[in-house]
């Protein structure tokens, strides 16, 4: 059977097991409807151009664990960040680990999405704010809203400046053959308020899993957040990340995405600007090898005036891997003094890597300032010549000059012990123990 | 200050399209409507050999399969096809020996174009093809270029005179199936030019192509076929008018470019055809494929400035196959009142070596649309190729808008591409600058405009970058808003 029409059948299942009378109830099922019209997206589609699913969907995943897996911190201790304090939502196999996690109704929200559908004092914030940023019209984020149901909560009331990041880890122990999970997020950050979440996959074996995981993110008057991203899975799981991001007045929001491994990623990162003076920033680095494939998908959609948008986007490809970046700019005829500024930078290493570019601004004001650059290239081969006629071996050279190159996007990382994690994974990446703290 | 902003942009709304004019010249035209019997009677109208009349006939099966491309940045109502008439020639004798045997009226249309068919252009050496409503009238200097073996004139005469030449390289760079319009003007096209220059031929003076789409309801199907055997080189200019009415009329071109080893073909345009009216009635459709092949050590240029058309629709690519060849685009596009364009470039990099730049400037005004859509794809062999590309987008008020798509695709470790996009508005202080030196705001925008288009405007042949700075004042005065 194919995915799309398990998925479909499983749908009356799964309605069976949760509660049919919850307020999400029709949500989930238009969106299993649009699913259904729509199936998994093809090259056919212009937004698809250049990502194929074909090979993630032809492996027989289940749709539901059956059983809740318990792990031994222990064993997956290297997957959090050392020596810091943080919260920890932690989802094994689609289901929450209490053991692993550390929540917090403490002034706040720090807890799960299941909790928040079905405990009627969130009531109101799921009805204020679930799926009404994401787009209902795509099939991807369709088939997660209606199958709906754990990931994590944060919920930040006013005035709160969280003294310590988030963590979100997904688990998948390999327990099953092949896995798909579809874990959804809502994170609300009310006025003036500050957050930090760090956001991860593992697979903990080789066993395929595909994650289609859909983020929701509203942040109010005056806030700011800090979201990175870390995907360094091992090379049979695939990811799709929708994340939406609805910003209002002053308030800054910053993504960092570093994809580092994974067999497909495809990251779709939207941004609306719904008030004025609102600053967007998303920066990536991608680095990976062998036939792996990385797809950025941007969205900043400037729909009033006086705001910023910056991104920055690095890519290194060796292998026979493909990175693919997609950046669309959209400028609303009201959007006047906008400053859209967008950068792509990729370097090839080997003949058989591939890239795909396709910066693209739509702009209606004329009072705005928006650029785009991209550029494919490879590494500087004078600068490659200085080092190693200073003794640098040519493995050690290369990997500091793509350090270098990655390094505008580090640079901005707030929290040191995740900035020393990803030079670490970047070190083991390039294949050098170097610390990079030169 | 003399004028107000106010008072500019009424100015500019009301500019008339000049060359907006009808000539009553008595027209041969084919009853509206398209079907095979069509296709064979121009065919035979043409006096074609069999192998073209079934050349067309497949391109019309084909293109009676194909749907219409709707991937566009542009809104348009579809034309119908069956309430145009494919063919329509200015009634008179076959061919003309001698500027004496052109009917005075013609002449005079080609007086209000500027073209004058006489001693001036001698005197700017350009040599032209004339084709009104999709026939070829004239050609000057036939025998100037044949002395040295250049073959200039009309491309049915080409397949009547030169059907081996003709038949070797039509459709080889657009084949007739490689799009709808493509295939519709492969089957229908009822004239054009065709140009082959010979082995190591220098070309002593530009080739000129003037269109004009004069009778009402017909669309204009031109082909053109430009060939430059090795190391020879040919400029060649292309210029389009039509006159104001009320309906859209259609044009849908196919330029195929060959440039063998060691070969160099400049080809610039200045489009001119009829926009629409202030509230966007009327205009041109303007569909047009265009592409060149670069074999070894060739250098293909496209330089176009749009100004133009009620929709615009045409990508000038280049498929570099050759080692080290070039390929270049030089592009300005304005859009006013209620135009629309979808324009850019394909660079295909094959072979080794291979380099090409895009310069894209589009400027728009009023409540039109302009789109910057380009590919640069760098194949798996094509080792050390290189691109550069720089769009750039002027927005004059609030009402029009500026898109850029550019698709980027590298297949080689060895592969240089650049690419960067700005869009701004003229800055306020750039106007202010030129009125505090007693220069008006009319003046001010021009000549920052002709800044902002210098480098495309500096690709363009002498002639035609004089009539294609004026044009873009016209097109642009005192528009900011």
């Amino acid at each position: 059977m194919q995915l799309s029409e398990k998925l479909i059948s499983s749908f009356l299942a799964f309605e069976l097991d949760t509660d049919i009378n919850s307020t999400i109830h029709g949500i989930r099922t238009s969106a299993i409807k649009k699913f259904e019209e729509l199936g998994f997206p093809t090259r056919k589609l212009e937004n698809w151009k250049y990502t194929s699913l074909n090979r993630v969907i032809k492996e027989d995943y289940t749709v539901f664990s059956k059983k809740k897996n318990v792990l031994d911190f222990k064993n997956v201790k290297d997957y959090f960040i050392d020596n810091i304090e943080s919260y920890k939502i932690v989802i094994v196999d689609g289901f929450f680990d209490p053991f692993l996690s550390q929540t917090s109704h403490d002034g706040l929200d720090i807890c799960i999405m299941s909790a928040a559908l079905n405990k009627p004092k969130y009531s109101k914030i799921i009805k204020k704010y679930f799926n009404k940023t994401a787009n209902s019209e795509d099939s991807l984020t369709s088939l997660n809203t209606a199958f709906s149901k754990e990931g994590a909560y944060i919920h930040v009331p006013k005035n709160t400046v969280l003294e310590k990041p988030v963590e979100i880890i997904h688990f998948a122990t390999g327990n099953e053959a092949a896995l798909m999970l579809q874990p959804r997020n809502l994170i609300v950050v009310e006025e003036s308020s500050e957050v930090e979440i760090i956001e991860s996959h593992q697979s903990l074996t080789d066993n395929p899993v595909f994650t289609n995981s859909v983020t929701e993110i509203f942040s109010e008057k005056n806030s700011k957040i800090d979201y990175y991203k870390i995907q360094d899975d091992v090379v049979t799981s695939s990811l799709i990340d929708n994340t939406y991001i609805s910003q209002k007045r002053d308030s800054d929001v910053k993504v960092h995405t570093f994809s580092f491994g994974g067999k497909l990623i495809r990251n779709n990162l939207n941004f609306f600007q719904n008030d004025k003076s609102i600053n967007s920033t998303m920066k990536g680095v991608t680095i990976i090898d062998y036939d792996q494939f990385v797809d950025h998908h941007t969205l900043v959609h400037h729909a009033n005036p006086n705001c910023e948008s910056h991104q920055d986007y690095k890519g290194i490809y060796s292998g026979k891997s493909t990175g693919v970046f997609n950046g669309k700019i959209i400028v609303d005829k009201i959007a006047q003094k906008t400053n859209a500024f967008q950068q792509n930078n990729n370097i090839l290493l080997d003949d058989k890597s591939t890239i795909n570019s396709k910066p693209q601004l739509e702009i209606f004001a004329d009072d705005v300032k928006c650029s785009h650059g991209c550029t494919i290239g490879q590494l500087d081969q004078d600068a490659l010549f200085y080092l190693r006629a200073r003794g640098i071996p040519k493995k050690e050279a290369k990997a500091l000059l793509t350090y270098a190159f990655a390094n505008n996007v580090l640079e901005s990382v707030n929290i040191p012990e995740l900035k020393y994690k990803v030079k670490k994974i970047i070190a083991k990446k390039l294949g050098v123990s170097l610390g990079f703290d030169l | 200050m003399a004028y107000t902003e106010e008072e500019l942009k009424k100015e500019l709304e009301t500019q008339e399209y000049a060359y907006g004019f009808v000539t009553n010249i008595e027209a041969d035209t084919f009853p509206k409507g398209l079907n095979e019997n069509i296709v064979r009677a121009i065919s035979k109208r043409k006096e074609e050999p069999n192998w073209m009349t079934e050349w067309r006939l497949s391109a019309y099966r084909a293109w009676e399969k194909m749907e219409e491309p709707n991937w566009a940045n542009v809104k348009y109502a579809k034309p119908d096809f069956q309430k145009i008439s494919y063919y329509s020639a200015p009634k008179s004798k076959d061919k003309y020996e001698s500027l004496d045997e052109v009917d005075p009226e013609l002449l005079k249309t080609f007086d209000k174009l500027g073209i004058s068919i006489d001693e001036q252009k001698k005197l700017a050496g350009v040599a032209v093809d004339i084709v009104v409503d999709s026939v070829s009238v004239a050609t000057t200097f036939k025998k100037t270029l044949s002395e040295k073996g250049i073959i200039f004139c009309s491309i049915s005469e080409a397949i009547r005179e030169y059907p081996e030449l003709v038949r070797k390289y039509i459709g080889t760079v657009i084949p007739p199936k490689d799009n709808f319009y493509s295939a519709l003007n492969s089957a229908v096209f009822s004239d054009g030019s065709f140009c082959y220059i010979p082995k190591g031929v220098k070309c002593p003076m530009e080739l000129s192509t003037y269109f004009r789409i004069n009778q009402a309801g017909t669309g204009q199907f031109e082909r053109t076929l430009v060939i430059a055997d090795s190391d020879s080189y040919v400029s060649y200019l292309e210029g389009c008018t039509a006159p104001s009415r009320d309906e859209n009329q259609l044009h849908a071109a196919v330029v195929e470019l060959i440039a063998l080893d060691d070969a160099e073909i400049k080809y610039s345009t200045v489009q001119n055809w009829f926009p629409g009216n202030k509230n966007g009635k009327g205009g041109v459709y303007n569909f047009v494929t265009k592409r060149g092949i670069c074999h070894k050590n060739s250098k293909i240029s496209w330089t176009q400035v749009e100004t133009g058309s009620a929709v615009t629709w045409k990508y000038p690519s280049c498929i570099l196959k050759g080692d080290n060849s070039i390929g270049e685009f030089y592009s300005i596009a304005v859009t006013n009142n209620y135009q629309q364009a979808d324009t850019g470039t394909k660079m295909i990099h094959i072979g080794k070596n291979t380099k090409s730049t895009i310069i894209s400037k589009g400027i728009s005004a009023g409540k039109s649309q302009n789109s910057y859509r380009g590919l640069v794809q760098v194949n798996a062999k094509a080792e050390n190729a290189r691109n550069f590309s720089q769009c750039d987008s002027l927005l004059m008020g609030n009402k029009c808008g500026a898109h850029t798509f550019p698709y980027i695709e590298a297949k080689n470790n060895s592969a240089m591409v650049e690419h960067e996009a700005s869009t701004s508005k003229i800055g306020e202080d750039q106007i202010f600058y030129c009125n505090q030196r007693g220069i008006d705001t009319e003046k001010a925008i021009a000549l920052i405009v002709n800044g902002f288009s210098k480098e495309v405007l500096n690709k363009l042949p002498m002639e035609f970058a004089v009539e294609a700075q004026k044009l873009l004042e016209i097109s642009l005065e005192g528009s900011v808003g």
